[in-house]
């Protein structure tokens, strides 16, 4: 009757099982992700390389689920006291883990205390701002980052008369209403991740807030400002294009992608993360390609945000572990490891050095689609509305907002009226956070 | 019945024997019962750094949320849905496989078969047929030109999740249709047919009230399994959308419990959920189980 209860009992058991492993002279770092495939390869490599370079630290990499599933099992340890010391959170997480307060350590502190070399600006700060307070405290350390580009069919496009992908909303809207009358009768284009690309990317990539107080990272008194002129305008556009199929819904999450590489959406917006998926499913010539932007809103494009994880230090630990942690967190900034970390995986590279090599390698030259988010990211300097979202509760609330786009999709409601909702909805969840963790 | 009733002298046998039982319902059900609804008088952040103990604030908060009646309204179709159709099909299907046919085992160990299935492993297998642009038949479905998209639509996506969290039923319930169809005396039945009463008529004065225990038990197990053990088939297949269509009681439970960390507001929203279960129960036992005859 309690899943809950029951769901945390589980967990907490499953956590004890893991940390009850023999003392060894080495001191242990567990360390908990959420990567799977190629990317746990990559994870296992790593703390199998960082092991072999010293003798007084063993990293210990433990697969935990998806992201949502890891998050939980390090909440239920924490609370069991079994946390690990390096925790994989995604971007969305990241206002639940910073208001935790002696939950985790804070990586500027984490690196001043061990005495490691540590300069934040090294670090790309489109990358870093996210986790990051207004003060440039980097909080968390980046591992994974990714951000949301327009994966195109070029052969689609070109039998419409275009030899590269549109640049703005409107020859967007205008290509899709071609695609869907040419060979494409059930989708012009789609998106993964709804309200990823049409809530949060949207109104960074034009500088507009989605919620006051810089997007929520100077405090948790934060209202919503998802309804503003530009989102409603967008959405309508949206929903009239969802009429005739030129927009096609694929659903809240990512699981729609697979239309792109069927070849039954010819334009999909997704994350840069799916660059490995395309490459190996796609049939026909493709590209990358920046977001559209409104060419009537003055100064856009502005810059993407990061989608991804980043490493969370647990608190409470020993100094010694804290030690190893941070030997840890230098030895994945140096650049030769980053630099192959990205080009291996796909992932955006977290220093500037690793993109500056990558560049030098003629890396890009080979594999243009991987520097497409990298180029959104860092398209101008981070402002207020562009630096990253700090919203409690975002996972749920992404399904909130994600549900009263569907209601305007399905024509149950105009854009104004279900982003109002959104807005007001939404502002109650972030009340409820605030008093269950601004205490 | 029987006048010999077996009894256990003194007061420590008894004891000694029921106590087993009594420990583990103790222990897998009123210990988290009791946490619930102590959990739902607090709250909590997500890591238990502070507690605070809130009295009736999560009930008011879920008592004024116009989605929770939302939800409710959601879940008596939803189980209305899912019962009434389960029930249906798998009496149709048991009355059919209890007739003297050719290879009548092998037809009922595959009618069995599905309910081995996971509830989250039925939604994937319901999403491969019925996903637009994934799904074989709602290709065919839109090829036919009925326009399906359970993504957008929130009938169609009612649809959906009452069909496959029926279909994961129908093999229990078949089971039991089936052990109580041949439970009936061929005899009495022969008798309605001498008499010259019809295939239909047979079923309906004389097989259906013999059924009427099984029915009942069933019923109670079927509303007990769409208010409670239903939420994996809705994760999967819909996430309680689009929009709010398919957001159920115990899906809604478990995304604000497990997705928001909102503990309190979870617990309380168990509370609520295991008091309505009890209700219905105590409900059907009260008043339906008279018109049952054993």
């Amino acid at each position: 009757m309690a899943p809950t209860t029951t769901i945390r009992i589980a967990l907490a058991g499953l956590s004890l099982a893991v940390a009850a492993t023999p003392a060894l002279a080495v001191t242990e770092l567990q360390w908990w992700h959420a990567m799977t495939g190629a990317n746990n390869d990559a994870v296992n490599r790593l703390a199998e390389e960082f092991n072999a370079s010293q003798s007084d630290y063993k990293v210990v990499p433990t697969y935990k689920g998806n992201y949502g599933e890891t998050l939980n099992a390090g909440i239920a340890a924490f609370r069991a006291g079994t946390a690990p010391h390096i925790m994989q959170v995604f971007e969305v997480g990241t206002a639940t883990m910073m208001s935790a307060k002696g939950a985790v350590k804070p990586v500027y502190q984490l690196m001043k205390d061990a005495g490691e070399p540590f300069d934040p600006n090294a670090y790309l700060p489109a990358i870093t701002g996210y986790y990051s307070t207004t003060k440039g405290e980097m909080l968390s350390f980046p591992f994974n980052s990714s951000s949301m580009v327009m994966w195109a069919n070029l052969d689609a496009l070109k039998a419409i008369g275009l030899s590269e992908p549109p640049k703005t909303w409107p020859e967007l809207f205008a290509a899709a209403k071609k695609l869907t009358q040419t060979g494409f009768p059930n989708c012009g284009f789609s998106t993964t991740w709804v309200t990823w690309l049409n809530i949060e990317q949207l109104s960074a990539w034009h500088n507009v807030p989605v919620a006051t107080k810089a997007n929520g990272m100077d405090g948790l008194d934060t209202t919503l400002e998802i309804n503003g002129p530009l989102q409603v305008k967008h959405l309508t556009n949206l929903a009239e294009a969802q009429k005739d199929k030129s927009f096609d819904y694929s659903g809240r999450y990512d699981s729609g992608f697979g239309r792109f590489t069927a070849g039954e959406c010819p334009i999909m917006f997704g994350s840069s993360g799916s660059y490995g998926n395309v490459k190996g499913a796609a049939k026909f010539a493709w590209a990358s390609a920046p977001m559209p932007y409104y060419p009537d809103v003055p100064g856009a494009p502005q810059n993407s945000i990061i989608g991804g994880a980043s490493l969370w230090v647990m608190g409470g630990k020993k100094p010694d572990e804290y030690k190893g942690v941070a030997k840890f967190f230098s030895f994945l900034s140096d650049t030769d490891r980053q630099a192959k970390l990205h080009q291996t995986t796909g992932y955006m590279p977290i220093t500037k050095a690793a993109y500056e090599k990558s560049k030098a390698d003629g890396f890009y030259a080979k594999n243009p689609a991987l520097e497409v988010p990298i180029k959104e990211l860092t398209n101008k300097t981070p402002t207020e509305n562009s630096r990253g979202l700090r919203l409690g509760n975002l996972p749920q609330m992404r399904d909130l907002w994600a549900e009263e786009i569907e209601a305007t999709l399905a024509g149950k409601k105009t854009a104004k009226q279900a982003l109002d909702e959104a807005a007001t909805r939404g502002n109650a969840m972030l009340r409820q956070f605030e008093k269950q963790a601004g205490r | 019945m029987s006048p010999e009733r077996i009894t256990f002298g003194g007061r420590l046998l008894p004891a000694a024997l029921i106590a087993p039982q009594l420990l583990i319902v103790g222990l897998f059900f009123y210990w988290p019962a009791v946490q619930a609804v102590w959990q739902s008088f607090q709250m909590q952040d997500a890591f238990g750094l502070s507690t605070e103990f809130v009295w009736f604030e999560n009930y008011r908060a879920l008592f004024t949320d116009p989605a929770y009646y939302q939800a409710l309204v959601t879940t008596l179709v939803f189980a209305a849905a899912v019962a009434g159709l389960s029930l249906g099909f798998a009496l149709l299907l048991a009355t059919m496989a209890d007739r003297e046919i050719r290879g009548s085992g092998i037809y009922r160990t595959l009618l069995i078969w599905p309910y081995a299935v996971a509830p989250a492993v039925a939604g994937v297998l319901f999403g491969f047929l019925f996903q637009p642009g994934l799904g074989l038949i709602a290709r065919g479905l839109n090829q036919i030109g009925i326009p399906w998209n359970p993504l957008l639509d929130g009938n169609h996506a009612m649809i959906l999740v009452v069909m496959a969290a029926a279909w994961k039923q129908v093999s229990y319930n078949f089971l039991f249709f089936l052990a109580g169809l041949q439970a009936i005396p061929r005899s009495v039945i022969e008798a309605a047919a001498i008499d010259g009463a019809g295939p239909a008529r047979r079923f309906w004065t004389v097989v259906f009230p013999l059924l009427s225990p099984t029915t009942f038990f069933l019923m109670v197990v079927n509303v007990v399994y769409a208010f409670c053990e239903t939420f994996g088939v809705i994760d999967v297949l819909t996430h309680g959308g689009p929009g709010r269509a398919t957001q159920t009681l115990v899906y809604k439970v478990y995304q604000d419990g497990r997705i928001g960390a909102d503990l309190g507001g979870s617990a309380a929203q168990s509370v609520v959920l295991m008091a309505i279960v009890i209700g219905l129960t105590a409900i059907q036992f009260r008043y339906v189980e008279k018109r049952v005859a054993y």
